[in-house]
């Protein structure tokens, strides 16, 4: 199961973790990335609030969380090569959390509801 | 120019035993110090073992690089400089004759100030004429740029909350349309920021405000006009719900020239403000500065300003001077000197030369020559806000954007045709933010000039999209890999050689 955020965060769900990143569309928009800055394993993250930021060419974004939970392992490919998240955004997560409360998860859009978001916005 | 010969590094011009100058054989031997000692001798271990590589160039061959390489800066004194939010205006010359003034460019920094009563009447003149102009109490000099300012500022919110033991205030309101300063000047002030939304005109979202003002909010920054060049006017009503809260209202100056003489800062309702000497009164700027960012404060806050202030004073034979005080109550000192001393002798040159007359004049031609500028573009471009601008505004990137090309090929052709880019990407608020900003120094013949270019850019990516797209053609560089400068930049000469090994 995946979901996304109004933000351009999606989390990919698997048993009782969730797989954080950013979208493809958010990928394009920002152009190539240059640097993610990841927070530490044993972190906990809370719906809506930033959790990092990634910075690209054009600018620098915040990375808003889409869920809570504690971050049980950070992509730490990134760290060496953030050009992976513009080759291929859905498989490089950025941050693997233990998910607090499946309930939050239906705030969020399904890939349906996520692309005719953007395509509006 | 030789691009061959001259458009390479000055390393790379060099060859072993070339010179520019042979000097005869030290003749005069060992010198001694009085009393007969030896000359201190500096430790083995702190001498260079290898020889310091300098190139090794004649001097017509330095002469050239040097003087082909200062043609390929540009610079407002060169021409068209629509950079948003950045205020590119003409600076005029007299400034500098009055910044390099013997007088002024000899003074030691750390002379008494009974032998620099004229440096601190120029600081006393500017800081008197600035508190006039934003409507405020007093303004300290001392900050040496803009976001220096604004951390300034805060920390005077900072020490009015601590003083009044309303240790709690630590939340900063900003804006999602602010200058990228803000958040970032809040964070290394030890403030939280919270964002407050924009309604769909850009303007700050009265709605989405309410809610966040508590007991914990220490004050608000705003942009007036803001970042789309909208004015806010919304701002009494903002001020007056920030100040019920208990917070104070912070004033980021860098877009202070549409209201110069026009509306005061202190007027509507903000407690502190900084300004950009360096936009607004015109010093030049770009590549780092030397900036300025004097801060303003409302009176009763002029205790918390940053040491030492200048004030004021009569002499014992009646006649005024000035002098440096410490205060007791102030935040503390945020620089070595009082700032950026040439710049603020620039300023003061600006607005003494200019008068109240022509300051009042700066404000509405610079409003008049953005919202040409945006009339005669929109055919062709995305203007996301409808309505008046103040001295800038934003195009949302092309209207026809079937060929896809970006706002980033758009600058990029600009630079073909001789004109520095516009702020592309900023304000976040759109995907392909063009900002521009004319100023009021530009006439319309070169406004009329740059129109025609943006047309004609605009119909090359209909019919010949692929010369916007490549673009630039005609720069002395043209593709850099900007993301493998920003991941391995190479910034010394033996990090190139290296590269290319």
């Amino acid at each position: 199961m995946i979901r996304f955020s109004e933000s351009h965060e999606y989390v990919r769900v698997e048993g009782d973790f969730g797989f954080i990143g950013i979208s493809d569309y958010a990928q394009k928009q920002l152009g190539n990335v240059v640097y993610v800055d990841m927070p530490e394993v044993g972190d906990e993250l809370e719906k809506g609030e930033d959790f990092g930021a990634i910075e690209s060419v054009k600018a620098a974004s915040d990375l808003i969380s889409p869920v809570s939970g504690e971050v049980v392992e950070i992509n730490e490919a990134l760290e060496e090569n953030p050009r992976l998240v513009n080759q291929d955004a859905m498989a490089n997560w950025i941050v693997k959390v233990k998910l607090a409360d499946m309930s939050e998860l239906d705030d969020l859009m399904n890939q349906d509801d996520y692309e005719s978001f953007c395509k509006n916005g | 120019m030789n691009r061959e010969l001259y458009g390479k590094l000055v390393f790379e011009l060099s060859r072993p035993g070339r010179r520019g100058y042979r000097l005869p054989d030290n003749h005069i031997g060992e010198v001694h110090t009085e009393g007969g000692q030896q000359p201190p001798v500096i430790a083995d271990a702190l001498l260079r073992q290898q020889p310091l590589r300098l190139p090794q160039c004649d001097e017509l061959t330095v002469v050239r690089h040097y003087n082909n390489m200062s043609t390929n800066n540009f610079g407002v004194d060169t021409g068209f400089y629509p950079l948003g939010s950045c205020t590119m205006k003409y600076n005029p010359k007299i400034n500098e004759e009055m910044a390099s003034h013997e007088a002024f460019v000899n003074v030691h920094p750390a002379a008494p100030d009974n032998a620099v009563q004229g440096n601190l009447e120029l600081y006393y003149t500017l800081q008197r004429s600035l508190s006039e102009i934003g409507g405020m109490a007093e303004f300290t000099l001392n900050p040496f740029a803009g976001a220096h300012g604004e951390l300034t500022g805060l920390m005077v919110i900072r020490a009015y909350h601590d003083a009044r033991g309303d240790k709690a205030r630590r939340k900063i309101i900003v804006p999602d349309s602010a200058h990228g300063t803000n958040p970032a000047s809040a964070a290394v002030a030890g403030l939280e920021v919270v964002e407050v939304k924009s309604r769909p005109d850009g303007t700050v979202d009265v709605d989405d405000l309410r809610p966040l003002l508590d007991e914990t909010v220490a004050g608000m920054m705003m942009t007036n006009p803001n970042t789309l060049g909208i004015f806010e006017k919304d701002i009494p009503e903002i001020a007056r719900l920030v100040h019920e809260a208990g917070g104070l209202m912070y004033y980021d100056g860098a877009n202070l020239n549409p209201m110069l003489g026009i509306a005061r800062p202190g007027d509507m309702g903000f407690d502190v403000m900084h300004i950009n000497l360096h936009k607004t009164f015109s010093t030049p700027h770009g590549g780092g500065g030397p900036g300025s960012g004097p801060v303003g404060v409302r009176a009763g806050l002029e205790k918390f300003l940053p040491n030492p202030r200048v004030v004021k004073i009569e002499n014992a034979d009646g006649t005024m001077g000035y002098r440096l005080e410490m205060g007791a109550d102030a935040l503390g000192s945020i620089s070595a000197t009082l700032g950026n001393f040439a710049v603020q002798a620039r300023a003061l040159s600006y607005i003494m030369s200019l008068g109240s007359e022509g300051l009042m004049d700066v404000g509405p031609l610079a409003t008049l020559n953005a919202n040409y500028v945006k009339e005669c573009l929109k055919d062709d471009y995305l203007l996301p806000v409808e309505g008046v601008c103040k001295h800038e505004f934003v195009f949302d990137g092309l209207r026809d954007k079937s060929e896809h090309i970006t706002t980033l090929n758009v600058a990029k052709r600009l630079l073909d045709h001789g004109y520095h880019a516009p702020t592309i990407y900023f304000p976040l608020l759109f995907h392909e933010s063009l900002m521009i900003e004319p100023t009021e120094t530009e006439s319309k013949e070169t406004l009329d000039e740059f129109i025609a270019v943006m047309h004609d850019i605009a119909r090359e990516a209909r019919e010949t999209p692929d010369v916007v797209r490549n673009a630039p053609h005609n720069t002395p560089i043209t593709h850099p890999d900007d993301t493998a400068a920003a991941l391995n930049p190479v910034v010394t000469f033996d990090a190139l050689e290296q590269t290319e090994e």
